[in-house]
């Protein structure tokens, strides 16, 4: 046991009144999961979630609690009895502990805040009374509008916390409570970061990978499994399924129209994983796609290739600039991974002048000369499915 | 009732299976005489004796004296002691390297660039030989190194080393040749004596044995800066506790390879043309690069007009028959080979590297050519 607390805070599911004892659960049960391998303690109190890391695996607990979707922040906070000096001293050394991180001189304030209402002083009379502490043992400025640092109390029934260090976690809603989707995962920028736009906002995600061997090679798989690994590191452990696709995707290539190949293979993975995603019970298919980011990806297209999924089809990054995803990407730890150079589109299937306005009946005349359902057959019958952890 | 005939394996130019002997050797240095060559104990006299048996098999095989020979870490540290180790040590200010060096050289080379040497880079011809003029051309005065790779890793063309070291030499007298003899240890006939080169770096990996260990000769009196400094092992040029197993694993090796060596080339020269000829047959517009007067026995770098080479060698893969792509080393970043534009290698034909070691056989080159005749229908 360590003095050290992580006072977790939640943000949205405040709002969501009918459901909010379900989400809450499930909240904790995730951040059991994401602390596990460090042994920390979690425990629910005064609208607050407590994180109790083990001594030796404070850092680690900290930065796996700050990927929990549905926490907004987390102050890694030190654990004091009830009385002011213990609470100043607490304080005073706390704000020393975080000076070397930050500006000089670093301006602070005092945010205070009791669950036991009958501790007295007041709140604002703590803040005013530790900031004096502060004050005088480090000689900080005050600024109690824009400071550099805030530093925290909270007043239990039972202890008292004191902290300084205040990390963000990504907010949105705790994975699971919002159902169950199945990601198009290809090796590029854009669908790690759709999966986890998804995840975000409390899907529990699987991902699917169309795997062309030998058009691609083994280090694309490999690469893509690693695209996995790290966005369960968010999610908690995925399933992740290769599908066999050079058969499919040979047949539509040489399906009569090189231009169209593209709308043909989308459609085809649309198809292949709405049969898988049923499987599991999922009930929407989430892409990286967005709109107009290559020449062929026009409204047209989009719906054409929707046409052939009977699950809705989720594109979390539709409106995003490619320097957003990117942002995104680096924020969440794929970018490394995913400009890492296998490529998973081998320049033979894709057609130098793709169609830019893909029309239904025209797509579904070319269709109509393949066997579109065993290709669906062999793809499932194909898939290899296993489960990556971080 | 048949067998499971096992992979092919013709990719010994990126590298090769550790030969048994080899292997047992290293594994008796490691658990049986596994003392520091430093220390003054017998059993520090042992590993030393070891070492000292291992430098000696790689100046036999090497047709030099044992004193003259440097183990290191590898090929590439074997040939940044006698570029960058070289440059360091000389006068002159200027370096001579063939464009098609591999980047051990290549890079160290441009890197000395950054510190105030200036770089001649000489193209070859369109065969892949580099001419021996075109390097002379090049020399001036102030040169310091000329450095030619012995067997290109690429094409297996053999380059004209000991020529351009007589020609260079006649220029610049004060010279240093270093020659990059990693793919030619083995396969090609040579001895350090055949010409005035003053380094040569060799590697164990291509020969079956263990990865992490290669050696530089160095002619007795030239100069080269050490690129670490230590405890003065390997008489300065190269500190650090001398690595026993992977010394010992390449003396095994060299020794083998040395013995073996004439038989080899025959049965690897019998073997390319086998490929040549088979390949030819199923793809009658196929390209072979390098000058076929001038290869080594266990090359052959063969291009497809008009089929990309990676899906190519993926569908092999899964044929069980395992080659390279171009370079191995450049393969991974899919950047284009410096060595294929520097011959002329349209940008549409995909390469593809075959490569022997002395145990393949007939029958894997039957196996290899049915699996591409499969491959290129299934990638085209």
């Amino acid at each position: 046991m360590s003095d050290i607390i992580l006072l977790c805070r939640f943000g949205e599911i405040f709002l969501k009144k009918d459901n909010r004892s379900f989400f809450e659960r499930r909240l904790v049960e995730n951040m059991k999961r994401a602390t596990a391998p460090f042994g920390a303690r979690i425990e629910r109190t005064h609208g607050r979630i407590l994180v109790e890391p083990r001594a030796d695996a404070v850092d680690e607990t900290v930065a796996a609690t700050a990927r929990v979707f549905g926490l907004t922040s987390l102050s890694a906070a030190r654990r004091v009895p009830r009385t002011l000096e213990a609470i100043s001293a607490a304080a005073v050394e706390e704000t020393r502990a975080a000076l070397p991180s930050l500006p000089t001189p670093c301006t602070f304030k005092v945010e205070a805040r009791r669950s036991d209402k009958r501790f007295q002083p007041a709140s604002p009379e703590i803040a005013r009374l530790v900031g004096a502490a502060i004050v005088e043992g480090l000689g900080l400025p005050v600024d109690v509008h824009k400071p550099a640092l805030t530093v925290g109390v909270e007043v239990g029934f039972e202890h008292a916390y004191v902290y300084a260090r205040t990390v963000a976690a990504p907010g949105g809603l705790p994975v699971g409570v919002t159902g169950k989707v199945d990601l198009l995962l290809s090796g590029g920028i854009d669908s790690p970061v759709a999966g986890w736009m998804a995840m975000k906002r409390g899907c529990d995600v699987a991902a699917t990978y169309f795997h062309s061997f030998p058009f691609t090679g083994d280090r694309t798989k490999e690469k893509v499994r690693g695209l996995v690994a790290i966005l369960a590191r968010w999610h908690g452990p995925m399933k992740f399924r290769v599908v066999p696709f050079t058969d499919a995707q040979k047949a539509l290539r040489d399906a009569g129209d090189m231009r169209m190949a593209v709308v043909l293979y989308r459609r085809m993975m649309m198809r292949v994983a709405c049969r898988l995603a049923r499987l599991r019970g999922a009930t929407a298919l989430v892409t990286g796609e967005a709109l107009a980011q290559v020449a062929s990806q026009t409204i047209e297209n989009l719906a054409a290739i929707e046409h052939a999924s009977d699950l809705v089809v989720l594109r979390p990054v539709l409106g995003h600039d490619k320097v957003e995803t990117i942002a995104i990407a680096h924020r969440i730890g794929t970018y490394e991974k995913s400009i890492e150079p296998y490529e998973d589109a081998c320049s033979m299937f894709v057609p130098k002048h793709p169609e830019l306005h893909a029309k239904l009946d025209k797509v579904l005349a070319i269709e109509a000369k393949v066997d579109i359902a065993a290709l669906v057959e062999a793809c499932v019958a194909g898939t290899e499915t296993m489960t990556v952890t971080a | 009732m048949s067998i499971d005939p096992g992979p092919v394996y013709l990719d010994n130019a990126a590298t090769t299976r550790v030969d048994d002997e080899v292997a047992r050797a290293m594994v008796e240095a490691m658990t049986v005489d596994y003392g520091n060559p430093s220390s003054a104990h017998r059993l520090g006299v042992r590993a030393s004796a070891l070492l000292e048996g291992a430098r000696g098999e790689v100046a036999r095989a090497l047709g030099g004296e044992a004193r003259d020979v440097y183990f290191t870490s590898g090929g590439t540290e074997a040939n940044a002691l006698g570029v960058r180790g070289v440059a360091e040590a000389a006068r002159g200010r200027h370096l001579v390297v063939s464009a098609i060096e591999h980047p051990s050289v290549l890079e160290a080379a441009r890197r000395l660039v950054d510190k105030g040497w200036t770089l001649t880079e000489v193209a070859p011809e369109p065969s892949g030989v580099v001419d021996v003029e075109a390097m002379a051309r090049a020399v001036t005065p102030d040169t310091a190194l000329v450095a030619l790779m012995l067997c290109s890793n690429e094409l297996g063309t053999v380059q004209p080393v000991f020529e351009v070291a007589r020609r260079c030499k006649a220029i610049a007298p004060r010279m240093h040749m270093h020659v990059d003899a990693v793919q030619a240890f083995g396969k090609v006939a040579f001895t350090v004596g055949q010409g005035p080169i003053d380094s040569l770096a060799v590697s164990a990996h291509k020969i079956h044995g263990p990865k992490g260990a290669g050696a530089l000769w160095l002619r007795r009196g030239a100069r080269v800066a050490s690129l670490t400094v230590g405890g003065g092992q390997e008489r300065g040029v190269r500190p650090g506790t001398e690595g026993v197993p992977g010394a010992v694993g390449l003396g095994a090796a060299a020794r083998r390879a040395h013995a073996e060596r004439g038989a080899a080339i025959v049965k690897m020269l019998a073997l390319r043309d086998q490929l040549v000829e088979g390949a030819r047959a199923i793809f009658p517009k196929l390209r072979v690069n390098g000058d076929p007067a001038r290869t080594a026995p266990h090359i052959a770098s063969l291009g497809f007009v008009g089929v990309a080479a990676e899906p190519l060698l993926h569908a092999l893969e899964a044929r069980e028959v395992y080659v390279s792509a171009g370079s191995a080393c450049a393969a991974k970043d899919r950047k284009p080979s410096h060595v294929l534009k520097a011959i002329g290698v349209p940008d549409d034909v995909g390469v593809l590297r075959f490569s022997f070691a002395r145990f393949s056989t007939s029958h894997d080159v039957t196996r290899a050519l049915d699996a591409l005749g499969a491959a290129l229908a299934e990638v085209t």
